[in-house]
Parts: structure tokens; sequence; C-alpha cells
């Protein structure tokens, strides 16, 4: 029985478990620290990097930090983006690669620069999130701008279901705000103004007692 | 006076400004800490028997005194990464009083003898890392950050360090790690932080809410701090509610308060014609308890001896109409999606629950399955690294033993509704395999 049987489903890789990762070229030699005769950085994201690192007493610390800046200048960790921080921080590619796969907000494949994530826990999938979810992703439809991504717990549990757009926290969410929310980002506009949580008030009434001796 | 010690009026328009925060006797404390000895300082900590607000609970004051003496490089690391699903009171704190922290930071750095301080903040929270590093500036142009601080000879630097995103960052030595520039992974204990943590060097590490009531307890004194709350749960505590209540949000309650009063008089309870099914007393990660337990006082040790834990002070409220289900396949999802993957029992633990309880979900399972996975929770629990396996396992594990009938009655639903009846189909992989 030397040949595969045509009844099981199997991923291009001749397996039938997709896998946890994009497998490594073995062949290839590991890439080195890349030589700065060869390398241009833009001059404001080498300062930023370079201003990251000496605020630790071990330059290492910078990694976050320089990854953050340079995601922000390409708009995702393109083999290009670690070559330049790599560069300035004088560390390998694949150590910063290892860094930027480790965590959710940088991005390793390219996205679009509308950045919203959708809670997708438990208190908010408990009024919503999932579906909230969905509903954006409906109306932002196959738009190359849009980065929508459901999220674990934002730390906003209090204005569930709810969203992070650009950074900003917006909710208590209806479905029908989906596509205002994306109406407001591909008009440019401040998004659902009313919802932000940045001008919400702290639930506890004893907080506000004598705020105006 | 209000009640309240770390909300009192935190609304107050500019609060976020040194300004404000000093016309209301903002860094008075740091004033008289500085006037006192470190060793006056430890001792008021400790008399205070304050407890980490940030999930373990450990007595803050007995952490101080862990760091060895002596001049050498120490450090002191706020934990702002708040990632533990239902929480979110430091996140009002750092945006809406940024100076109470810093002021906690630098009398709690003194105590300490630590000379370098960083701010761990989840890089999902744009808005308090800035209103953060604001404050930051102001504070050291006001010298209170800096060398020599106020002519005490106590010199401390403070940098805020944004993350960028993973739960397990939360978990103090993988904050350590992360901070470092490396993968968030956890580091094997002991050593403990307090001997080699950051740099290898002596560190406190300390949650956001633990750190900003420190200047209260200076401006009480640990004792008077101590009258507060009840027998070994000392003082107020932020509590975070969320879920099925009418009026989710963060409140200040004083630590022995009814549980029934939080979540019922603050929250104002479930939605009309709704009842409370369980709720989890400090975080996903802690076991779910269910209504009755609501006549429990509010505090470390009734919720321990429920079988729970306070945690980090965060209440998520789940009503009849939700299936348990689905909240434990919601629950274990995310831990699998921040297991680090360092130890298997959590890294495939986590996996095979997510995968198990999707099969109930699929009407691909038996009862007999919950005895699969109540057993992989045992696997799990006090076999990891870290404590992010039995933060998914102790959970879980209570919902199946609570709610075990809703669980066999999903099952057989989901079954009958996918047709399989009394016996599940062979699979298709079993058939290729007949083939
Ligand atoms: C998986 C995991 C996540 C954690 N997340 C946080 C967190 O987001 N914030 C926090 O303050 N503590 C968190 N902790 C607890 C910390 O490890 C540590 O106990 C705490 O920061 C100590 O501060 P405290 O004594 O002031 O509570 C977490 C622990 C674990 C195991
Ligand atoms: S228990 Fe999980 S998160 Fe913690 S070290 Fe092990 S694999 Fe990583
Ligand atoms: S569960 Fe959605 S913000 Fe916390």
């Amino acid at each position: 029985m030397s040949e595969q049987s045509p009844a099981v489903a199997r991923y291009g890789h001749g397996s039938r478990i997709p896998g946890w990762d994009d497998s490594v070229d073995l062949g290839k030699d590991p890439a080195p620290v890349p030589d700065p005769a060869t390398t241009p950085v833009p001059p404001q994201l080498r300062e930023q990097i370079e201003a990251a690192m000496a605020k630790y007493p071990n330059f290492r610390s910078a990694a976050i930090p320089a990854l953050h800046a340079a995601q922000d200048l390409h708009g995702w960790c393109s083999p290009e983006a670690i070559e330049q921080v790599a560069c300035v921080m004088r560390l390998t590619p694949g150590y910063l690669t290892a860094v930027a796969t480790f965590y959710d907000m940088f991005e390793t494949e390219p996205v679009g620069r509308h950045r919203v994530y959708v809670c997708t826990n438990i208190s908010c999938s408990l009024r919503g999130g999932p579906e909230l979810l969905a509903a954006v992703q409906q109306a932002a439809g196959e738009d190359p701008d849009f980065n929508v991504r459901g999220f674990e717990c934002l730390g906003a549990c209090d204005i569930a279901p709810m969203a992070s757009v650009n950074g900003e926290f917006v909710g208590p969410l209806e479905l029908a705000d989906a596509e205002q929310l994306v109406a407001d980002l591909r008009e440019g506009r401040e998004v659902l103004p009313e919802k932000q949580l940045s001008r919400r008030a702290c639930a506890d009434p004893g907080a506000k007692a004598q705020a105006h001796e | 006076m209000s009640d309240k010690l770390l909300f009192d009026r935190i609304d107050e328009p500019g609060l976020d400004t040194i300004e404000v925060y000093m016309r209301r006797g903002g860094y008075e404390s740091l004033k008289r800490a500085l006037r006192m000895t470190p060793e006056e300082v430890l001792q008021n900590l400790l008399d205070s028997g304050l407890r980490g607000r940030g999930g373990a609970g450990f007595a803050m004051g007995k952490k101080v005194s862990f760091l060895p003496r002596g001049a050498m490089d120490k450090y002191l690391v706020c934990n702002a990464d708040e990632s533990e699903p239902g929480t979110f009171k430091d996140r009002e704190l750092m945006q809406k009083s940024p100076h109470m922290l810093v002021e906690g930071m630098i009398i709690a750095a003194y105590a300490a003898g630590a000379n370098r301080s960083f701010i761990y903040i989840r890089g999902e929270y744009e808005l308090q890392a800035m209103k953060l590093e604001a404050a930051i500036h102001e504070a050291r142009e006001a010298g209170f950050l800096g060398e020599d601080i106020l002519g005490s000879g106590h010199s401390q630097t403070l940098v805020l360090h944004r993350g960028a995103g993973a739960y397990i960052c939360g978990e103090e030595t993988g904050l350590l790690d992360s901070l470092e520039g490396k993968r968030g992974n956890p580091r094997l204990k002991p050593p403990f932080p307090a001997n080699q943590g950051l740099y290898q060097g002596p560190t406190l590490i300390n949650n956001v809410e633990t750190l900003a009531t420190v200047p209260h307890i200076i401006k009480m004194g640990g004792t008077e701090y101590a009258k507060l709350g009840v027998d070994n749960s000392a003082g107020t505590k932020l509590i975070s509610i969320s879920g099925n209540v009418q009026r989710p949000g963060n409140y200040e309650i004083e630590l022995g308060m009814k549980s029934r009063d939080i979540v019922y008089g603050l929250a104002g309870g479930p939605e009309p014609g709704r009842e409370i099914k369980f709720w989890f007393p400090g975080g996903s990660s802690s076991p779910v308890l269910t209504p009755e337990d609501l006549e429990l006082p509010y505090d470390f040790d009734s919720m321990a001896k429920a079988g729970s834990m306070l945690g980090s002070g965060a209440i998520i409220v789940v009503d009849d109409s939700n299936s348990v289900v689905d909240v434990a396949l919601t629950l274990a999802k995310f831990y699998r999606h921040e297991s680090c993957g360092k130890c298997t029992p959590c890294r495939e633990g986590t996996n095979w629950t997510v995968k198990m309880l999707q099969r109930i979900h699929e009407g691909d399972a038996t009862p007999m399955d919950l005895d699969i996975i109540a057993s992989v929770q045992d696997q799990i629990m006090g076999n990891c690294l870290c404590v992010l396996g039995d933060a998914m396992a102790m959970p879980l594990s209570s919902m199946v033993a609570k709610f075990r009938g809703e669980f066999e009655q999903y099952i057989e639903e989901k079954r009958a509704a996918a047709g399989f009846g009394e016996m599940p189909e062979p699979s298709p992989i079993a058939i290729a395999g007949a083939a």
C-alpha cells in the first residue's frame, strides 16, 4: 500500500495535519547581522530605535519598541523592516523574527492599514462579540485597507462587546454600528465618537462624590 | 471625604496632570516617606497587611523585605499587562490618575532600595501609555524622579515599556524575559525575582493597583490602613464587573463586602427576567461559583474557602441564557492561544481540551468524553512551569464538575441533531485506514 488513499484530505505538504508554523528552508544559511553599508535604514527609524536602546541597561530590551516603530513605518514586520531593526540593533533577523512571531500585535503578513481588533473573549462573547466580529468583517468586505481581527480580552469588558479601532477603544457596540465604524474609517472621520471609552466616566457612583467641591 | 481611596473623585477633570494631582495633596506621601528611613516605610507596608492585587495575593511588604539589602542595582517593575479576561481596573486608574501610580512606585522603590524602575504596560493600552508617559515626564521635571530626589539621597529612573499583546507577559517571569527583549517565556522558579529577576538583579514586581495603594498607606499609616477591610484581607479593592449585569464597570469596595451586594447592589444584577447561572469571582482563571455563593463575603480567604480565588478582583457574571459549554469553549480557546508552548502539559493540554469541546459542540462526543476532559485537566494541574496551565484547568474542571448534567444534556442534544442516534458514524479517516 504505497499509494496515498484519495479518500483522505491532505494539506499541500502532504500531511493530514496542518502543522503549527510555516516550515523552514533547512538548506539555507542563517541570515547574519545585516551589514550597515548595504542596509539602508530610514534616518527617522534609526533615531527611534537608538533612542529606545539608550533607555535600558541592556540594549536588547529595545527589541519590542524597535519592532513597534518599524511596523508603524512599514505597516507590518516585513523582511525589510526586520532587516532594518536587526541592522541598527546588531541582532540577527532570525532573533527578531522569533520575537515578532510571539506577540499578537506584530503582523508577520502584509495587512491593511485600518487596524480593527474585535474582542471575542468571555465577557464580550456573553454580549455578542463573535456576532459583532462577523458584522465588521462583512462591512469591511474584501477591502485591502482593512485589518479586521478577532482578539482576546482587550481590558475593556465594561463596554462589551467592544473593538479597538486603530488603538481607540469603542463600545458597547450594536451590530448596526459595524457599518458606521467601517464608513467612519473609510472617510477619515473620528470613529463612533459617542462610544469612545476615553470619554466614559467611572461606573462607581461613589467615585463621583464631591467632584465639584 | 468619600470612602474611596484610589477612586476618590477619579473623574475630576485634569487629574491626570501634576497640577491637579498636587492640588489634591498628591506627592505629599512621597515627601513624607522620604523623611522616613526605608525601614520605616517598609514597616508601614508590613503593618498595612496589603496583599498583591495582581492575582496571587502575596503580602506586599513581605515581598519587599525579600530583596537583599546593600548597594547594588535593584529593580522595581510594575506589572501593567492586565490581560486576565474580565480585568480592566488598572486601565481606569492609569488613564485617569497616572500620578498615583508614579508616586506609589517611587515610595516602593525607596523602601526596596531599587534605583531603576519600569512599567510594563500591555501594548493595546495606547491611551493609557500616553498618559503615563506624560505623567513620568512631569514627575521628572518636578524633581520627583532622577538623582537625589528631594535631597533624600534616593535616586531613581522610571521607564515606560509597551508590550505587544501576549497574556503570558502578565506572568511575572514571562514579563521579565519580555522586558529583556526576548519572547515572553516564563522562567523556572526558584530563583525568585526578588533574588534574580530583571538582568539577573534583585527585582520587586507588583501590580498597578498594589503600587497605587502605597501612597494611601503612607498617608494613613500602615496600622490605620489595616483597619479597613476584614481579617487577612485589609483595605479597599478595585473590582471589575462584566458579563451579564446591568451596570458593568469598575467599583472600589472595602474587602469583605457581601458578594451579592456587589453583583446586585452595585452592578444591578442580570437583566430583568434572567437568573445568574454561575460567576467567576477573580477573572477567567478562577474556578466558577454558583448563585448560592453570592452570600459569601468578598475577600481572599472566603473565596479560597469556597474553592476559588479572589484573583485580580474581576467578577464575570454568566446568566441562564448562556450555555456552560460555550463559555468553556471560549475559555479553553483563549488559554490555547496564549500558552507560550514551553511545557508539554499546558501546550498539548489546552489544545486537546479545545478539540474535545469542539467535538461536543459538533455532536461528535459522548458523555464519556467528559471524564477524559476532566482527566486532562488533572494532568495539567501542578505539572506546568507557570500557572497558565492551571489557570485553564481549574475553572474548566469546576465547570464540568458543577454542571455535568448540563454538559451531558448538551452532548445528547447535539448528537441527536447531528443524526448520530445511538452509534457514532465511523470517521472518514477510519474508512481510509480500512481500505
Ligand atoms: C498567566 C498569568 C498571567 C498574569 N497576568 C497578570 C497581569 O496581567 N497583571 C498582574 O498584575 N499580574 C498578573 N499575574 C500575576 C503575576 O505573576 C504576579 O503575581 C503579580 O504581578 C505580582 O504583583 P502583586 O503581588 O502586586 O499582585 C499573572 C500571572 C499568571 C500566571
Ligand atoms: S504553563 Fe503554559 S504558559 Fe506557562 S510556561 Fe508552560 S507552556 Fe508556557
Ligand atoms: S472580554 Fe472583551 S474586553 Fe474583556
